[in-house]
């Protein structure tokens, strides 16, 4: 196995197919490759700060178990040696999961999730919990509570978020490929402002069990990656129906990778026009434009459509999903795990200091407005109105898929910004998710893809929306458009 | 035909919290039996740990539905589980699921025989849900304790109608609504494991008056005799207010029992807003025509049909009928005995005397050391004069603590009646022989000397002489 410099340079440059064939032929060992990841993370992660555990130790036994079952002749699956972020959402057994938080700042859970077993059981190493908005509630990264992520493109920028250590650790070549969890967009903006391919797949078919909930009817799994066919084949391994996951999809998973190099011939994509309207930034707009006109050049045929309600979506949005909220953070009381406020006078002293003290300001005035939508007298204008209008929205899109198979649009109003520059106005950071939200009201697939760079030098996210379970189509117009560019092959220079 | 002493009618309305017998808890795979150690039934799911959701046990829903169906609900095709969310510690998600606006069962009605007349109690609705942990306070003050074991075992809340009147009646609807569900075999039926639990509303209105009064809410009843202890405690106090010219405040009290009172918990003021909305962990539960025709189809006789019957078939009264279907234990062994042949008259009073007395639960009479065939035979010996009633009940004894048969004793113990009419003609004529006198008293009209006589010659065949024969005999000889 004499290989000289450049390929051990090359490791990291690999695929996720290319690498997993190398470890499985056994022309690369995993121990190599987690080596060569955790080189990288010893020299970008002070600068990053994309984690907020890096597992070192358990990553090299993992890597040592595939390739002593690799030597034995065992299959130890599609993704043999692939180095994974998992957000720090995702439920690890015996490896610290803070969700961003202080009051899970010294959680081990007793039990693993599903998503992260299945990356395990398909070969997959685990490098870490990547860094996040604490509970998921953010878009800038801003609100972990162990430290702000950096853009690897700028590091004075924010990666985006809530997943944005994920896809800070994608971009800056800190893992081949990470999970995220999207609620209102939090896969698909930070991809979009990293410059890597993310996506939220239709809501249930990736199992949430053992993914820390935010809203439960909006968050689901999906993985982040640096092309379309690696996030294609990490999305092969996790979905799929979960029998301890009721609302799981019980249809067969899709061929997503073999989608990816299926070509638009003959695709209807759409392209709404309440999209492109103010507070788009025009250099966003230019590049979206070439890229549906790239599309058009493939062979799809170009629609408009019309989603008249995508106005209310971000009100609805807020209203929803700080009502799910509200509940499912009431567990962190202080009783069984997590942080406990220190000699309590009762009862009442314990949970609201436990709380006070473990969330931060963003999750605690999300719980409020959740209670407070959810309160007696004010449940029907609030709750009652917004699950009716996410109807509403719902139908937009039924309409528009009849005359459509796809639709295309910005990922992002805006490239990433600066560090600190909305932390003062939570609704400047809110409207940061107008063209994510619509997409987890519905319930769609929704994936970000690089489509270009601003005159800063900053990524543009494109974003292609399907119908439900209409992966297959989101990553065959995904992965048309990447075949004719080559954003995705550029890496950053991480300036430190 | 209630107690109509005060100028207040009474309106009574119950939940009643039924624990389903399921193996399973509600959400998750853990156990549901009761008495294990403190925390050993526990998973991640019912213990709420972050990230782990609910997958709802099947069974629970049949069982759910066998209640709606048995008491004539209509069953919603599509229902919904709801959070009602509240902080307290022995709830570890901060939530309880349960159903709110969609509940699995609605309307219905359960038939209690009252005050020597059948009832029909209407039902609100009934609806699943998971049960919270156990708070245990240390007597020092030094900890609460807290054990999450029934944490998420199902329950089913039965919500009737204002439709009671008097607390007794209240006692009896709890009554027959634990029979119903133990003849179901959705319920164990242990009052004193908390297997059915039950929240009294009630509120008091002059006599007359068409709208409700204002009610109170009591919790924490978990038997028959405290809910009408609790309701007779609530009119008492409710009456006095009133009487007085005071008004009733809306509220929650709950019963205490070691006090034989009510005490305030929460006023209306303070009472929790829930913030129900829909759990969205779980999709709606859809339930199928075919697995209600299923349900319907293996329902068995409740136990107000088989007190019909054994009335009517059977001809027993109607108190032993009643107390026969109190459990269906009672029932199984009565069928079983009567279907050996034994005659139904008796095998219902042997029961209710000799029997319930050396049993201290009803229930284990399945247990019984004496099987109902063993019964059968000794009520044949009785019947066809082979045995003396007082002997029965001896050999009944030997028969409990020896496991040995009626027979098997009665042979061996030289037990049986003697019915040779001519050894005891000669033990009636020993006995008149010796006591002249009193042949002369009764001969005179002292009549009542009778007995006398019968327990002299029974004590000179040591009980063993048939009775009538005796009376007989003596009766020719006396007379004659």
């Amino acid at each position: 196995m004499g290989r000289g410099v450049e390929d051990v340079v090359d490791i990291v440059e690999l695929t996720v197919t290319a690498l997993a064939e190398r470890v499985r032929g056994r022309q690369l060992s995993a121990v190599e490759v987690t080596q060569a990841y955790l080189a990288r993370i010893a020299e970008l992660e002070p600068t990053l700060h994309a984690f907020i555990t890096v597992d070192a130790e358990g990553a090299l036994a993992a890597a040592r178990t595939i390739d002593l079952r690799l030597a034995r002749g065992e299959d130890v699956g599609p993704l043999a040696g692939v180095p994974i972020a998992l957000k720090d959402i995702f439920v690890t057994q015996g490896l610290r999961t803070t969700c961003g938080s202080r009051i899970l700042a010294d959680w081990v859970p007793p039990y693993e999730g599903t998503p992260s077993a299945r990356l395990r059981a398909a070969g997959a190493v685990v490098l870490g919990k990547a860094n996040m908005d604490e509970f998921a509630m953010g878009s800038s990264n801003e609100n972990s509570a162990f430290g702000v992520c950096r853009n690897p493109w700028d590091v004075d920028r924010v990666p985006g978020g809530s997943s944005g250590g994920s896809a800070a650790a994608v971009a800056g070549r800190l893992c081949l490929g990470a999970l995220g969890t999207d609620t209102g967009g939090s896969i698909r903006q930070p991809a979009a402002l990293c410059g890597v391919v993310g996506i939220k797949p239709t809501y249930g078919r990736v199992s949430r069990y053992g993914v820390i909930a935010f809203a439960s009817s909006l968050d689901q799994v999906g993985p982040i990656a640096r092309t379309t066919e690696d996030a294609a084949a990490l999305l092969e391994v996790i979905a799929g129906h979960d029998p301890l996951d009721a609302t799981s999809l019980p249809q067969p998973v899709g061929r997503y990778r073999e989608a990816c190099r299926r070509g638009v011939r003959g695709l209807r994509i759409g392209v709404p026009a309440e999209y492109f309207a103010a507070g788009l930034d025009p250099e966003i707009e230019t590049a979206v434009r070439a890229a549906i006109d790239q599309l058009a050049a493939q062979g799809a045929e170009v629609v408009d459509i019309s989603l008249p309600h995508t106005k209310y979506a971000i009100a609805t949005y807020y209203l929803l999903c700080t009502a799910e909220a509200s509940s499912n953070l009431a567990r962190y009381d202080g009783v069984r795990f997590g942080l406990r406020a220190a000699r309590p006078r009762d009862l009442r002293d314990l949970y609201s200091r436990t709380r006070h003290d473990g969330f931060g300001p963003e999750v605690r005035r999300r719980i409020i407005l959740g209670t407070f939508a959810l309160s007696a007298g004010y449940y029907d204008a609030y709750y009652a109105k917004g699950q009716r209008v996410r109807t509403l929205i719902r139908q937009d899109f039924s309409r528009a898929f009849e005359r459509c198979d796809a639709i295309v649009v910005p990922t992002s109003p805006i490239t990433a910004f600066k560090l600190g520059e909305r932390l003062d106005d939570p609704l400047q950071m809110y409207l940061a998710d107008i063209y994510t939200i619509s997409c987890n009201l519905a319930g769609l697939p929704g994936l970000s893809l690089p489509c270009g760079f601003s005159r800063q030098g900053l990524p543009i996210g494109l974003q292609v929306l399907g119908p439900p379970l209409g992966e297959e189509q989101v990553f065959a117009v995904a992965g048309s458009y990447e075949q004719a560019h080559d954003w995705h092959r550029r890496a950053p220079e991480v300036r430190r | 035909m209630t107690t109509a002493k005060t100028p207040w009618e009474v309106v009574i309305g119950l939940e009643v919290h039924v624990q389903l017998a399921t193996q399973s808890k509600l959400f998750c795979g853990c156990s549901t039996q009761f008495g294990a150690p403190p925390n050993t039934n526990v998973c991640a799911v019912c213990s709420g740990q972050p990230g782990v959701l609910p997958v709802l046990n099947a069974q629970a829903i049949t069982f759910a539905l066998k209640l709606g169906l048995a008491t004539g609900g209509t069953i919603r095709r599509r229902s919904r589980f709801a959070r009602k969310n509240y902080f307290y510690p022995d709830l570890p998600k901060g939530y309880q699921i349960s159903q709110y606006d969609e509940p699995l069962v609605e309307g219905g009605a359960v038939e209690i025989w009252y005050e020597g007349q059948p009832r029909s109690i209407g039902l609100t609705r009934i609806h699943l849900e998971e049960d919270a942990g156990k708070n245990v306070h240390l007597a020092t003050g030094a900890a609460s304790l807290v054990d999450l074991n029934r944490a998420g075992v199902p329950l089913i809340e039965v919500v009737s109608e204002p439709a009671l009147r008097a607390p007794e009646e209240a006692a009896e609807y709890m009554r027959t609504l634990r029979g119903i569900v133990r003849a179901l075999g959705i319920c164990d039926g242990n009052l004193e494991q908390g297997s059915l639990r039950c929240d009294a509303n009630i509120s008091l209105r002059p006599w007359g008056q068409q709208a409700l009064g204002t009610k109170v809410e009591v919790k924490n009843i978990n038997s028959f005799r405290f809910v009408q202890k609790a309701l007779e405690y609530e009119i008492e106090r409710q009456s006095g207010l009133l009487t007085r010219g005071q008004t009733i405040q809306q509220e929650t009290r709950q019963w205490n029992a070691e006090g034989g009172r009510t005490e305030s918990m929460r006023s209306k003021e303070e009472a929790h807003d829930y913030r129900y909305f829909p759990e969205p962990d779980l999709p709606p539960v859809i339930i199928e025509e075919g697995l209600i025709d299923a349900v319907r189809a293996a329902l068995p006789e409740l136990p107000l049909q088989r007190r019909q019957r054994l009335m009517e078939q059977d001809g027993l009264s109607e108190y032993d009928a009643t107390e026969l279907t109190r459990e269906s234990e009672l029932t199984d062994y009565y069928a079983r005995a009567v279907a050996a042949g034994a005659l139904p008259k008796r095998v219902a009073n042997w029961m209710l005397t000799e029997l319930l007395s050396r049993v201290t639960d009803a229930r284990d009479v399945a247990q019984a050391p004496v099987a109902p065939t063993g019964l059968a035979e000794l009520l044949g010996l009785l019947e066809s004069g082979k045995v003396s009633g007082k002997l029965a009940k001896e050999i009944w004894a030997q028969m409990w603590d020896s496991g040995r048969t009626a027979l098997q004793i009665a042979t061996e113990g030289g037990l049986f009646q003697q019915s040779d009419s001519g050894a005891i003609e000669q033990a009636v004529r020993a006995v008149v022989d010796a006591h002249p006198d009193r042949v002369a008293d009764y001969r005179a009209g002292k009549t009542k000397l009778m007995g006398w006589f019968v327990g002299q010659v029974m004590q000179a065949t040591q009980g063993k002489a048939n009775p009538q024969l005796v009376n007989t005999l003596l009766t020719q000889l006396l007379d004659g």
